[in-house]
């Protein structure tokens, strides 16, 4: 998850300055923005006596950026998957060795060994999710849409002007990467006009580029494709039961954001008792249930609300796992590549 | 010696006065200015961040060109032309709150004085609000099938939504509003000192009304004008958070443009040195206006 919406970002932050009252039990949380259950912080008060306070970020470089300049207090961040050998190679992150908690045994394969950090030694899963595409099956041609990115990149004529995208350039450039077949961290020159060709020839039938308000736009009717995250597309359904989650067969990109515990955070055994209690099915799915995304403890199924337990769209069926492309970490000439295409596409 | 005292004491208490003006400007404008100007000319950091002890011009050469893969230098106009567009944005905006800003700073100074200060008072309602909540009001406002959509379809004017929102023009209505009250305050500040029978003589001289408008209150209110359309089109230049909500995200402004090199492309040199590029051209901006306005009848009251 990237990108969660600055007004509840800031309107969180707000509710919360001040709040850091001298408890001698207590625990920072620096989360996403409307990402954790109120009620949930609560529990987890009443069972241990930790007094949580929370404080909200809209972005993984938000947050990156402000540990990076030194910001102390925090005893537990949410990054998500690419970003966290950056943070281990930088020494950002303090050892918590999950795989030693005991509710370990509880996390389900892949996520008890990622590739991002393989050993769980500083990372604990919390919610895990998709980008793909969402559609109005009582709006496009014949019901129904080829499921790949084809109809998003290179779109019918019918949908002109009634698609948008996310106002990112990680998910839009790795997307068009993916459906041509070219490494997301490419270093040459020839893959990435390939990819700014493709964007370019897509921007006339894009209505917009906006992170923002994916829900509503699309419940709105404003457009009728619109490239999205699956727990934003559950909530679309929630309200227009035609809506539909594509899995685009080219690759459809996999995150998982887990927590972690900053270098030098004041309450280091707190956290830990923090991530081995999320870590329990019935606490965790409380937070699926809230969030729309599914997370990675067995048996947390039998705690999820049922609309989320019948979605494909959150609980994903097994023939698509292969379909799913881990994040990666792209080097420096990489990332330069895709930021000249990015800006290029919008000069 | 009584004399030399005194002296050295008023030297004392005028560096006391002084002093907290001063150190308010050197810590929270010149060290932040100084580090960002140091930043623009380091190497980036891989995983962002700066490396403190490599220093380059790479930042600045990258604002006009770019390395082809034979390792050539090319111009490179695509941040030029991204510079470009913010710069005919805000001379938008600050036009439209022109518009209907002078007007309206009229009104108020032609009000008795009694009624004056509440009408101050409520061109500043707008900023008890968060910036970012009212823009989202005009979300609510704009997007088709929104209160003014409906509005105008109900009236039966519009057969079709009215497809304002994500677009360029939505945010020089987003920009208009959120910055009119710095276009109204500076004239009203002007034209309330106007001498009005200054305006009778005009018109006893046989001008007309907009003879008058023209040849004597316009030049009158210039310093006000032209401070208001400063303090207009500078924080235009480099508006953030309207053009993200209410621009459709198809074309950069300035200040997503910065905000990304310090995000997804983590390079934050470059980003220092287009923050830099942009203080360059503000800087210019200002020295125009002292220039131009250093003796202006205006500043004489």
């Amino acid at each position: 998850m990237r990108h969660r919406g600055l007004l509840a970002a800031v309107m969180a932050a707000a509710l919360v300055v001040g709040a850091g009252s001298a408890a001698a039990k207590e625990l920072f949380l620096y989360n996403w923005s409307n990402y954790f259950p109120p009620e949930l912080l609560k529990k987890f008060e009443a069972d241990t006596g930790i007094t949580v306070t929370l404080d909200v970020y809209d972005s993984n470089e938000t947050m990156l950026a402000k540990l990076q300049a030194g910001a102390a207090g925090y005893d537990i961040v949410v990054p998500s998957d690419y970003i966290i050998p950056s943070m281990i190679q930088e020494g950002l992150l303090e050892q918590i060795d999950t795989s030693k908690m005991a509710n370990f045994k509880n996390i389900a394969a892949p996520h008890n060994a990622p590739p991002y950090d393989e050993a769980r030694g500083y990372t604990a899963p919390y919610m895990w999710g998709t980008t793909g595409f969402t559609y109005d099956s009582a709006r496009v041609p014949g019901g129904k849409l080829e499921e790949s990115w084809k109809e998003f990149f290179e779109p019918r004529e019918e949908l002109k002007g009634q698609i948008a995208a996310l106002n990112d350039e990680v998910e839009v450039y790795n997307a068009a990467a993916r459906y041509l077949g070219v490494d997301v961290c490419t270093e040459s020159g020839d893959d990435g006009q390939k990819v700014l060709a493709l964007l370019e020839k897509q921007k006339p039938y894009l209505a917009m580029y906006q992170s923002d308000g994916t829900i509503d736009r699309m419940i709105a009717g404003e457009v009728i494709m619109h490239h999205q995250w699956n727990g934003a597309s559950h909530r679309t359904k929630e309200k227009l039961p035609t809506a539909v989650y594509v899995y685009p067969k080219e690759g459809t990109a996999f995150w998982a954001d887990n927590f972690a515990v900053p270098k030098g955070a004041p309450n280091i055994e707190n956290a830990k008792v923090f991530i081995n209690w999320m870590l329990d099915p019935k606490n965790i799915a409380e937070a699926s249930n809230f969030t729309g995304y599914m997370n990675a403890v067995k048996g947390s199924e039998a705690y999820l609300d049922a609309a989320l337990k019948d979605d494909p769209a959150v609980n994903m069926p097994a023939a698509y796992a292969e379909r799913l492309r881990p994040a990666k970490s792209c080097g420096t000439a990489a990332r330069e590549m895709r930021d000249k295409v990015w800006t290029r596409l919008k000069k | 010696m009584p004399m030399g005292w005194f002296r050295r004491s008023k030297t004392h208490r005028q560096m006391a006065l002084i002093g907290p003006a001063v150190l308010f400007l050197a810590v929270l404008m010149l060290i932040p200015i100084v580090l960002m100007g140091y930043v623009s000319f380091l190497e980036r950091g891989e995983f962002g961040g700066v490396r403190w002890s490599d220093h380059t011009v790479d930042a600045y050469v990258a604002f006009l060109f770019e390395r082809d893969f034979d390792g050539s230098l090319q111009l490179n106009t695509d941040y030029l032309q991204i510079f470009l567009r913010s710069f005919w944005l805000s001379i938008g905006t600050t036009v439209l709150t022109l518009l209907v800003g002078f007007p309206t700073a009229f009104y108020m100074a032609l009000q008795p004085p009694r009624y004056r200060n509440l009408l101050i008072f409520l061109v500043t309602i707008p900023f008890w609000t968060n910036l970012l909540v009212r823009n989202y009001a005009w979300i609510l406002l704009l997007r088709n099938g929104g209160l003014i959509d409906s509005a105008l379809a109900w009236l039966g004017l519009t057969d079709a939504p009215i497809s304002v929102l994500y677009t360029p023009f939505a945010v020089a209505i987003g920009l208009s509003y959120s910055y009119l009250p710095f276009m109204v305050l500076p004239i009203y500040a002007s034209l309330e000192k106007l001498d009005f029978r200054l305006v009778e003589a005009a018109f006893d001289l046989g001008a007309d009304r907009r003879r008058a408008l023209a040849r004597v209150i316009i030049p009158l209110a210039a310093p006000g004008i032209a401070a208001g359309c400063i303090l207009v089109f500078i924080p235009s230049l480099g508006a953030y958070v309207t053009p993200e909500l209410l621009g459709g995200g198809k074309s950069l402004m300035i200040g997503s443009l910065i905000q990304n090199q310090f995000g997804a492309a983590r390079n934050w040199p470059f980003g220092a040195a287009l923050a830099f590029a942009l203080l360059g051209i503000v800087l210019l901006a200002i020295v125009i206006y002292l220039l131009r306005f250093r003796r202006s009848p205006g500043e004489m009251t």
